[in-house]
């Protein structure tokens, strides 16, 4: 920042925060291309092209019989327009929906054989795919014998996948969908949509239709998975949609931690990025999904970025299952994403934790569901957003408490930061509470700092400005803690911020 | 594109989005067609053909808009007002003690027997349906209404402007004498009442509007409130207690600098009410307050509540208040739609929002949809909203104290409600509520 600052902060807004913020939207560190020979499907969308991707995979049939299925449906459907988005119309046929390097056609059979111009795309990245201890750029790690095991995914297809010997040794399945197809066929085959079914909405039946890869994950019954495990996704080619799908699978009594990374180059048209994630947790199972969503977020002037609509949702199926959705949200031009849980099973919980941050002509929706449907249930929502520039970031969430979820709990906390007169920040909920047992509160306030706390802080004898400093502080560390270490370190690079002086 | 016409860009031509809005746009037409517009005025004319445009460009409500996302408009919009049996009694003596004028409407008719001489020492009063063709209310009547249907449609108070019988409109050019009082009287079991208010504050000026009845099988009704500077407005409301009637009401409120606006609304039973209220803070220091409590018993028909509430601050440092309690058994519905909107520049604003539901059984259901949108960095704006069952733990130590389990009871429903009831400044009147709500809780064990 040089002394010319454009951005007119009112008083106790603190100036790093401001700072902080025009830098993450000043200089995007991952803009670059990588400069390999690409092979692409006709531009367009068709049931030749939904073909032509299932036969890529080399899919049986089935799945490119649920594809055009998918397919059929999605072209009798709306594309959605309640969200606080504003975009040009996409014209679906202006995409390429399938892309992968030449080098991936015959699919190496290790990472040795992977092209090394992709070796490098990740390395530079900060994402070496090398089974080492811990991912680079991680300095002080408490424990230097942490492992995180990687699935690639660059464009329409994996480059590799890391530590799956070690994995597979423990029983855990950990490749990317396509591999999945073909070697587990019977596991995809059972929870594949089940959570997220074909026509649930516009872009998860989209992706339904079209997706290219993503990650598979099967954790046994009573395995607490050895290593976090990761995805990195880059899209590179141009005018290229990136349609991924993630499965994971918790037996009874597992555990996992998994966590997922984006980039895109620089460019000045606007890409589409449309997911989904599904995740079922069977009887005391336990999944941590954690997310630092850094796609490309356009230029001030708002040319260029990523369209990002992503379906993420989780099934507590059984007693007692968890689930721990956490994100950072600094990328993309637009982002439509709402990471759900079911609340199924008996005793189960969820958990939403979320930092948004929109800068310049970024527009964020994003928020959470929850929806109980099992006894004695719990759900937490903790979402902070925070506008800048001229973007606008909506928290849109839902609480549902059906009439047999007695006893559920729902705990929901809103908190919006404004800097500059020029952005929007709004809330969005939607409370439906079916049964009398059920105890919803939820809270979305400006004065973000506890009065209580602050009272017991100024007590002691911090000045307010400490006191509001530490509180904050603490509650923001509540999110990032959320985190696992190694999306915490780059989390909170991207989100070193105060949030004094805050708006709601 | 040619190559796969079917594939969507925008709207999808095959998509459910254009087939409701066909469908909507059918089933306006249908309702529009044996109805033509009431006499009156000139300047209300030229109003109302402006207004049924507007019905039909937006089209009647329907359970796909998202604004009707809780509450089934059907029987509000359909031909024909359903049964409803008039519950007679002690309607009428709500607001019986207090000195006011008593304008009096039975099925939506004016009734000049029973209602006083139209004249309050500083107030104008005169009726829509017989105003003069030169008339303050010319440029008003329908103008807040049609202000109020940005962002959010609300055709009901559209057609409301489009189709009023009669109505009253009030001008207040000092501090009033006395409160007017509108008594809502119901006797045909399928009336359909359509009554349009317009109330003018003038600059420094005062007034307390009161209305209480069921008013009909079927009402749909519309206040328009334009406070000018400095002015002050008060409102209190208790909507009747007809098991079977239905309501769709819509108040349009306008404030200028440091004016006061303030409504109160109790409503008990009714199988359906929709009570939307719009409120623009469009001058500096301007206060507005709206609350409402609303307990309903499922059992004797069913109770379907909604509270559907839009407030605008564009002036700065102005003061908002949203305060809504609903007590709910037997499987009655209640919706809380809020939202605060801060324009770019509306700096310094407090907007403050509270939706709370007491659900007394297991069966009842509490919908809200608390919103907050802002545009200005230099705000104080929050919103809460809870729902549960009476706090076991209090309940206890009433018991443990000696008072019976339903007295227990009754009193910390009560003392739920209070919280929305002190917003009512008159104590005369918030007294007289206490007491029907009281009795309600009584008869109802």
């Amino acid at each position: 920042m040089d002394g010319a600052d454009p951005i007119e902060v009112r008083e106790g807004v603190d100036r790093e925060t401001v700072e902080q913020v025009a830098a993450l939207a000043g200089a995007y560190k991952h803009g670059w291309e990588t400069d390999v020979e690409m092979e692409f499907a006709p531009k367009g969308l068709n049931e030749d092209i939904v073909r032509l991707i299932s036969e890529k995979n080399g899919e049986p049939e089935w799945m490119l019989d649920w594809r055009l299925e998918a397919f059929r449906k999605w072209r009798e459907m709306d594309e959605p327009d309640w969200s606080m988005v504003r975009y040009p119309p996409i014209d679906y046929q202006d995409q390429y929906y399938y892309a992968r390097p030449k080098s991936m056609e015959v699919k190496p059979k290790s990472l040795d054989e992977v092209d090394p111009e992709l070796l490098r795309t990740y390395e530079k990245l900060g994402i070496p795919l090398k089974e080492q201890a811990i991912l680079a750029g991680v300095e002080g790690a408490a424990d230097a014998n942490r492992k995180v095991a990687v699935d690639a995914v660059f464009d329409s297809v994996s480059v590799g996948t890391t530590f799956k010997e070690e994995l597979a040794k423990a029983g855990v399945i950990f490749c990317s969908i396509s591999e999945a197809l073909r070697d587990h066929p019977e596991l995809v085959k059972k929870y594949l949509g089940s959570v997220i079914p074909q026509a649930d909405n516009f872009f998860a039946c989209l992706n339904s239709a079209v997706f290219s890869d993503g990650s598979f994950v099967y954790i046994p019954e009573g395995v607490r998975c050895p290593m976090e495990l990761s995805t990195y996704f880059r899209i590179n080619a141009e005018n290229t949609g990136q349609f991924e799908r993630t499965l994971i699978i918790a037996e009874k009594g597992s555990y996992v931690s998994y966590l997922e990374g984006c980039t895109a180059p620089q460019r000045d048209t606007h890409q589409l990025h449309a997911a989904c994630v599904e995740i079922v947790a069977l009887e005391d199972a336990e999944v941590k999904y954690s997310t630092v969503q850094n796609w490309y977020p356009g230029d001030e002037e708002g040319r260029g970025g990523i369209y990002n609509f992503v379906t993420k949702r989780a099934d507590c199926r059984g007693d007692r299952s968890k689930v721990m959705w956490t994100q950072v949200e600094t990328g993309s031009a637009v982002t439509w994403k709402y990471p759900s849980c079911i609340l199924r099973g008996d005793d189960s919980q969820g958990e939403f934790y979320s930092i948004a941050i929109a800068n310049n002509a970024q527009q964020a929706d994003t928020g959470t569901k929850m929806i109980h449907l099992g006894r004695n249930t719990k759900s937490r929502i903790v979402s902070k957003g925070i506008s800048a520039g001229r973007a606008q970031n909506t928290y849109r969430g839902q609480v549902s408490m059906h009439p047999k979820a007695a006893e559920a709990r729902n705990y929901t906390q809103c908190d919006s930061l404004l800097i500059g007169g020029k952005c929007g920040a709004h809330t969005v909920p939607y409370i439906e509470i079916r049964n009398n047992s059920a105890r919803v509160e939820h809270e979305a306030t400006t004065s973000k700092v506890d009065d209580d706390q602050l009272f017991y802080c100024r007590q002691r004898g911090m000045d307010e400005e400490e006191a509001v400093a530490l509180v904050v502080n603490g509650f923001c560390k509540e999110v990032l803690q959320a985190l696992p270490m190694e999306f915490a370190m780059e989390a909170q690079q991207l989100v070193a911020i105060s949030l004094e002086g805050s708006v709601g | 594109m040619a190559a796969n016409p079917g594939t969507p860009v925008g709207l999808n031509p095959n998509g459910r989005r254009a087939r409701n809005a066909k469908a909507k746009r059918d089933a306006t037409e249908a309702r529009l067609a044996p109805l033509s517009p009431p006499e009156g005025p000139v300047w209300a004319a030229d109003a109302r053909a402006e207004a049924l445009e507007r019905v039909r460009a937006m089209g009647l409500p329907a359970r796909s808009d998202e604004y009707w996302r809780y509450t089934d408009p059907s029987t509000l919009t359909g031909q024909g007002a359903p049964s409803a049996a008039p519950l007679g009694g002690d309607e009428g003596q709500v607001f019986g003690e207090v000195d006011a004028l008593r304008i009096v409407f039975v099925d939506g008719v004016f009734d000049p027997g029973a209602s006083g001489d139209l004249t309050v020492e500083g107030v104008e009063i005169a009726r829509l349906a017989d105003a003069a063709d030169i008339h303050w209310a010319r440029g008003l009547y329908g103008a807040l209404e049609a202000a109020g249907q940005d962002p959010v449609d609300r055709p009901l108070a559209a057609f409301n402007t489009a189709f009023a019988t009669d109505g009253v409109l009030i001008r207040a050019t000092g501090r009033a004498a006395r409160p007017i009082h509108l008594v809502y009287r119901h006797e045909d079991a399928t009336s359909d009442a359509v009554l349009h208010h317009v109330v003018r504050v003038e600059e420094g000026a005062e007034v307390t509007v009161l209305e209480t009845g069921p008013a009909a099988a079927r009402f749909n009704k519309c206040l328009e409130v334009d406070v000018a500077d400095r002015a002050a407005f008060h409102h209190v409301r208790a909507q009747g207690r007809d098991h079977d009637r239905r309501a769709a009401t819509a108040m349009f409120a306008r404030l200028g600098a440091e004016a006061t606006y303030k409504s109160f609304t109790l409503t008990v039973n009714g199988v359906l009410t929709r009570n939307e209220h719009v409120v623009e803070l469009s001058g500096d220091d301007a206060v507005a307050h709206v609350a409402g409590a609303a307990v309903g018993d499922g059992a004797t028909g069913r109770f379907h509540h909604d509270d559907t509430v839009f407030v605008t601050h564009d002036a700065e440092r102005c003061e908002s208040r949203q305060v809504f309690k609903k007590v709910l058994r037997n499987g009655a519905r209640g919706v809380f739609q809020g939202k605060i909107l801060v324009r770019e520049g509306a700096q310094k604003t407090d907007g403050y929002q509270i939706s709370q539901s007491l659900l007394l059984d297991d069966d009842s259901q509490f919908l809200a949809k608390p919103e907050l949108e802002i545009y200005a960095d230099d705000v104080v704006c929050s919103h809460g909203s809870t729902s549960g069952a009476i706090d076991g733990t209090a309940l206890f130590y009433l018991r443990s104290r000696g008072v019976p389990a339903e007295d227990a009871a009754d009193l910390l429903t009560l003392a739920f409600l209070a919280e929305a009831l002190e917003e009512i400044d008159d104590d005369a009147l918030a007294a007289d509520l206490r007491d029907r709500l009281a009795e309600w809780l009584t008869r109802r064990r």
